[in-house]
């Protein structure tokens, strides 16, 4: 039974087992490669994406759960948190191995666009559950300050 | 975002069509294997021949027509820089314009491409940029001198009349041609011999910071890692491993799995029992319904516990000498104070962000691998072993890596090896990627061995430093590996390095090694020995410090007198942190710790807060390095943040633990690592140098440990000899 949802803005039929992660329908079905597989149980962040804007899991995620709703994936990202956002990645040389930032980026997005000005404590919240194992955290905290701080410029 | 084409995804093939329509093809048509075999897979043709010279003058840069600058990256860029660093060095030399220089990674050649402080090539030792520095730089130097002799030719003017700037050659008459407009003449001439290097005096790029190559495709999804790589037709294999280091298959009842939609194939290789299916789900409930009966006779059952029991027992008894200086037993023992501690470290997981992986195409006669390598030499051979042919017919795509820590440099070549065995047992050449799940990784074995560390040292009647006495107890790295010829008397320098040349100044040292062997396979791990050696000797040597009643950062200074580079390096770290100058509140501390690992010195001082419930939070860490020359500012000091954050996750939370042989950790929420509310504070601080480059990826992590661990002891007075802090409640 396919599964119906708008991705990144296009409508899109996937005919998949509906119990299917949506992390792998998006990767492997839908052929876009920027979410990424870090845990599968949640526990990591490499696989956010957006569903009405809110950022989630996609790994625990089924695919059944999101039809007929919009989702979100790196390569769909657009708008003003969102380049602030990628623009204060590249400024502030954030990424190592790079393999955790699109889940980082879809992540902090999210947070700025619900709260324009994050305090440390409110990164801390929003970004906790996202895990960078080169330990890029600090360049994170002090792009999304950046990226905020351009926001309201 | 691909107009500049140091944006495009480096070693993405779509990103190499991308670049090849932004510009022109000619400099896409050059014969390097990888190149070509990667066309070959994809669509012969698709990128159309033109008859554009290109200018190749050694392995390491091809010059198109164009104006583009392709410099080859023989080392893997698994976060650390590499690429950035690589194409500088070169660039520099080259005076080529920045703005042209793209990054390839190089083919499985070892004639071309070892690392020559290996002799093989392969990434690791914090070594990329040491061992190419000199390399690079004559390979952009030789390339820049035929360039100006092939202007010199057409312009018929004399070469020493000629400048270069930017990748535009100019004469003193006006006339000037960029690199590419020289290229089809450079072609024909010799490359010299010999080249005269810059005076550093006039380094443009060197020393300056450089944004990485790969940041914005790092920042917007389009990197491309091996996870990310696929073939027509390919198909995704999960591999279950036995429960138990050692164990083998008793026997399999494969119907199930074969019932699960998508499932393709279930094929038994010596790794164990792997499931083929169109894509990863398929394969994961294929691997989930699995029927496996395992022989675990010979397999490792003790749990961590015993281990540890067994290692304190030998810690009390006769081992291999690692270093003897003067007596230290007698000093010791005719000493006025005499201090003793025993440290306990866990065997720790490299837990890299990219769960293992590899894409292996398999014909008759030939296996090519795309990968995020890092040790293209030794997995040439073994992928060959496993394939049934010769290291020479294989090939290997090295793409970007997500994360290494250590991992993907092994002996075994794991990952490889289990992805070539598949695509042998499935027979039909169909590409295969093998993906390993979190839960492989964490049960995955080749973690950082277990240790049990003992010192003792005696300060005799003026509180000067008379003895010092170190054991260390664990398995061997490099014994029974390829690199066993590095085992000498017993000792694997590897398991010693950062205690047995302890720099202090003290009379009288022994260091001894018992060297363990049980059934878990273990393996480097970011800053290797000093991962757990630095720990055991600044700690200790902080213990010595207050014993002796005199400040543990004087205390060290004093005994640093002949090591001036760590000395400079531990001055800096303190001055910076407010050391002398600025007392922290109750409740809080400050602890210092210095180290030196591959030729790279590290100082950094913790602050920490102790809270009523006796957790640790670190503010902040000020980081003091001295790499020799700072090739990129910036990478040197993201390097060590990072070093910061992987090492202080380790030391805070990390443990993998054997109960009956069973790992008993799965994932990140039982194998817990640093998240972004742990992160301190991190300041980092370089120290300015000519001398050549040395390594940035792995020393930071050195200090770390002690320096908090001392830090703690300042806030509390209690000291934390057994890792991770979890076990004693401190975190």
């Amino acid at each position: 039974m396919p599964t119906s949802f708008v991705l990144n803005g296009k409508p899109t039929h996937l005919d998949a087992d509906p119990t299917m992660p949506l992390l792998w329908a998006v990767r492997e079905l839908a052929g876009l490669t920027g979410t990424k597989f870090g845990c599968g149980v949640a526990q990591c962040g490499a696989c956010t994406v957006h569903l009405e804007g809110q950022p989630i899991r996609s790994c625990v995620t089924p695919l059944a759960a999101v039809a007929g709703k919009h989702i979100t994936t790196i390569e769909g990202l657009h708008g003003k948190p969102a380049k602030a956002v990628q623009a204060a990645w590249v400024k502030l040389q954030v990424p190592q191995c790079g393999y955790c930032q699109s889940g980082q980026i879809m992540s902090a997005t999210a947070l700025l666009a619900k709260n324009a000005a994050p305090t440390d404590a409110d990164i801390d919240a929003a970004m906790s559950g996202n895990i960078c194992r080169c330990g890029t955290y600090g360049r994170i905290r002090a792009a999304i300050h950046a990226a905020a701080a351009t926001l309201e410029a | 975002m691909a107009a500049n084409p140091r944006d495009v995804p480096l070693t993405s093939r779509r990103g190499f069509l991308q670049a090849a329509g932004a510009a022109s093809a000619a400099a896409l048509t050059i014969g390097f294997e990888w190149r070509l075999s990667g066309r070959r897979a994809m669509a012969a043709g698709a990128i159309p021949a033109t008859g554009d010279t290109n200018f190749v003058p050694n392995a390491f840069v091809r010059i198109g027509g164009d104006d583009s600058v392709t410099i080859i990256a023989k080392h893997l860029e698994m976060g650390q820089g590499s690429y950035t660093g690589i194409a500088t060095v070169l660039a520099e030399e080259l005076d080529a314009n920045w703005a042209n220089v793209r990054v390839e990674s190089a083919p499985a050649d070892a004639k071309r491409y070892a690392n020559l402080a290996f002799g093989m090539q392969g990434t690791g030792g914090s070594s990329a940029m040491a061992n190419s520095w000199n390399q690079l730089r004559e390979a952009g130097a030789k390339a820049r001198a035929v360039l100006l002799a092939a202007a010199a030719q057409q312009w018929q003017v004399p070469v020493t009349d000629l400048r270069v700037e930017h990748g535009v050659i100019h004469s003193p008459d006006g006339r000037h041609a960029t690199f590419g407009a020289l290229v089809a003449t450079a072609a024909t001439l010799p490359v010299p011999e010999t080249v005269v290097l810059k005076d550093p005096a006039q380094f443009k790029l060197i020393g300056q910071t450089i944004p990485r190559v790969d940041a914005v495709a790092k920042s917007n999804g389009t990197a491309q890692f091996t996870i990310d790589f696929a073939l027509p037709g390919m198909l995704v294999a999960l591999l279950q491993r036995p429960p138990l280091f050692g164990a083998t298959v008793k026997s399999l009842d494969a119907s199930a799995a074969q019932a699960i939609p998508g499932v393709v194939q279930v094929v038994q290789v010596p790794a164990g029992v792997a499931v083929i299916a169109t894509g990863f789900w398929a394969a994961k409930r294929g691997r989930d319904a699995l029927q496996v009966q395992w022989d675990d006779t010979q397999a490792e059952k003790r749990s961590s516990a015993a281990i540890v029991a067994e290692y304190r027992d030998l810690a009390d008894r006769p081992a291999a000498s690692a270093r003897k200086d003067g007596d230290a037993l007698k000093a010791i023992a005719g000493a006025t104070k005499k201090i003793a501690a025993t440290y306990e470290f866990p065997y720790l997981a490299h837990a890299p962000m990219e769960p293992l992986d590899a894409v292996v195409k398999l014909s008759s006669d030939h296996c090519e691998i795309w990968a995020g390598d890092q040790f293209q030499t030794i997995d040439q051979a073994n992928a060959a072993r496993a394939a049934g042919l010769e290291p020479a017919q294989v090939s290997i795509h090295t793409l970007y890596a997500g994360g290494s820590f250590g991992r993907r440099a092994n002996f075994y070549s794991d990952y490889i090896v289990e992805a070539v065995s598949i695509a042998k047992a499935h027979g039909a050449g169909v590409p295969i990627k093998l993906q390993w799940t979190r839960e492989d990784d964490i049960h995955g074995g080749l973690y950082r061995p277990l240790y049990v560390h003992k010192l003792e040292a005696g300060l005799d009647e003026h509180g000067a430093l008379a003895g010092w006495r170190h054991v260390i107890v664990g398995q061997s790295i490099m014994g029974g590996t390829p690199f066993a010829a590095m085992v000498k008397n017993g000792i694997d320098p590897t398991s010693v390095e950062g205690a047995a040349n302890l720099p202090y100044a003290v009379p009288n040292v022994q260091v001894d090694l018992a060297t363990t062997k049980t059934g878990v396979p273990v393996l480097w791990w970011r800053v290797v020995g000093s991962s757990h050696t630095a720990f055991a000797v600044e700690s200790f040597m902080d213990e010595v410090a207050h014993a002796a009643g005199k400040d543990p950062y004087e205390f060290r200074r004093s005994l640093l007198e002949r090591e001036s580079r760590m000395r400079a390096v531990l001055d800096l770290a303190a001055e910076k942190s407010g050391w002398s100058t600025a007392p922290l509140p109750p409740g809080k501390g400050r602890g210092i710790a210095v180290a030196e690992a591959f030729n790279t010195y590290v100082a950094q001082v913790a602050e920490v807060t102790v809270g009523a419930d006796g957790k640790v939070r670190v503010d902040r860490v000020v980081c003091a390095v001295d790499c020799g020359t700072p090739i990129n500012p910036d990478i040197i000091t993201a390097q060590m943040e990072g070093g910061i954050g992987f090492g202080l996750g380790a030391i805070l939370y990390g443990e993998i633990s054997l109960q009956d042989g069973h790992v008993e950790q799965n994932n990140f929420d039982s194998y817990r690592v640093l998240r972004m509310n742990e992160m301190p504070k991190v300041e980092v601080h370089i120290v300015a140098s000519a001398l050549p480059p040395t390594g940035v990826g792995e020393p930071g992590v050195a200090p770390i440990g002690p320096a908090v661990a001392n830090a703690v002891f300042a806030a509390t007075g209690k000291r934390v000899q057994t890792l991770p802090f979890t076990k004693g409640g401190f975190a």
